[in-house]
């Protein structure tokens, strides 16, 4: 499936029918999501309505990494077989998990606040986060740095994969080090410790949040490949007559008739 | 029904961390859908105007 859309033309054709459904997909889970989290689910027995926070804090957590992964990975196929639609999906796939990473940072400090009496703290599962949010930043900045766009892409490739060493950091901090931070409770050996009356809007949010990733996704890829064939056209256009010119130059004219030689 | 809407907005004493939270998510993957769909759409247009001018399409 991914090498037959690996070709930007069959990918423009395949994400043109895709996209809408994905988008309107991501709107009707997350309105149902939402209303899950915000008036059904039940307040947590210790942490009252507070708890409302986690249905966007722990799915943007998870976008977070999850989107990471997939950069370095699109990297990582750009470097080795240089695909210029890895190159494009991996940059186009940064600033949407930039936002995720800055929603989770945002969401917790806020739900942090009242629940341990800080709106920061320098712990590990925090710093790490916060490390993967300049990771992101310093992709985009990297990538946008340079104004051969191949040479942007293989810096930042070389970035993204570097960066991928803080994910496994991020998920067993609070296992390594004593943080303020809570360990696992869903994703984790012995399955949720989690209720589930909790976990199922949980869920719902976390798969909204990635229908949403795979349009905004498609999204930027095609806007990007639009860009690149704008630009390749207005190249071609700009120097069809020295091309021309030059051709005509190296080869003069033939003469009309064969001499029949042959 | 005012004192039961008043009740849900004060989610129970948290409403200043809760409402928040879900406006920086609104604003913060709202904001960037907006943007990325406004790009896409000037991406499109700009393409089909130079296709239309060189005569490529």
């Amino acid at each position: 499936m991914i090498n037959r859309l690996a070709n930007p033309a069959r990918f423009m054709r395949t994400s043109a029918t895709a996209l809408p459904w994905c988008g309107w997909s991501a709107a009707g889970v997350l309105a149902v999501g939402l209303y899950w989290a915000l008036v059904a689910a039940p307040p947590d027995y210790q942490q009252g309505e507070a708890v409302r926070i986690m249905y966007i804090h722990v799915p943007s957590a998870w976008m977070a990494l999850g989107v990471y992964l997939f950069v370095a990975v699109a990297s990582g196929v750009a470097l080795v077989w240089r695909h210029p639609l890895a190159e494009i999906a991996a940059a186009a796939a940064a600033p949407i998990g930039a936002a995720f990473t800055f929603v989770c940072l945002a969401t917790g400090s806020l739900w942090g606040r009242p629940m341990w009496g800080t709106w920061w703290v320098w712990d590990a599962r925090l710093t790490s986060v916060l490390v993967l949010l300049f990771l992101y930043l310093g992709y985009i900045a990297l990538v946008n740095a340079f104004d051969e766009p191949s040479r942007g892409a293989k810096a930042g490739s070389v970035l993204a994969l570097v960066g991928v060493v803080n994910l496994p950091i991020i998920k067993f901090s609070v296992d390594w080090w004593n943080t303020l931070h809570q360990p696992a409770s869903v994703m984790r050996l012995g399955g949720p410790r989690i209720d589930v009356s909790l976990l199922v809007p949980l869920l719902m949010m976390a798969a909204g949040f990635l229908l949403l990733f795979l349009a905004l996704l498609m999204l930027r890829m095609r806007a990007a490949l639009n860009e690149r064939k704008a630009f390749a056209l207005h190249l071609n256009s700009e120097f069809a007559p020295a091309r021309a010119a030059a051709r005509e130059h190296a080869a003069p004219a033939q003469p009309a008739v064969s001499s029949g030689g042959r | 029904m005012t004192g039961e809407l008043g009740r849900y907005l004060a989610m129970g004493g948290y409403a200043a961390f809760v409402w928040p939270a879900y406006g920086v998510a609104l604003g913060g993957l709202g904001g960037l859908a907006w943007c990325s769909w406004r790009r896409y759409r000037a991406s499109a247009a700009a393409l089909e105007r130079l296709q239309r001018e060189l005569g490529t399409r």
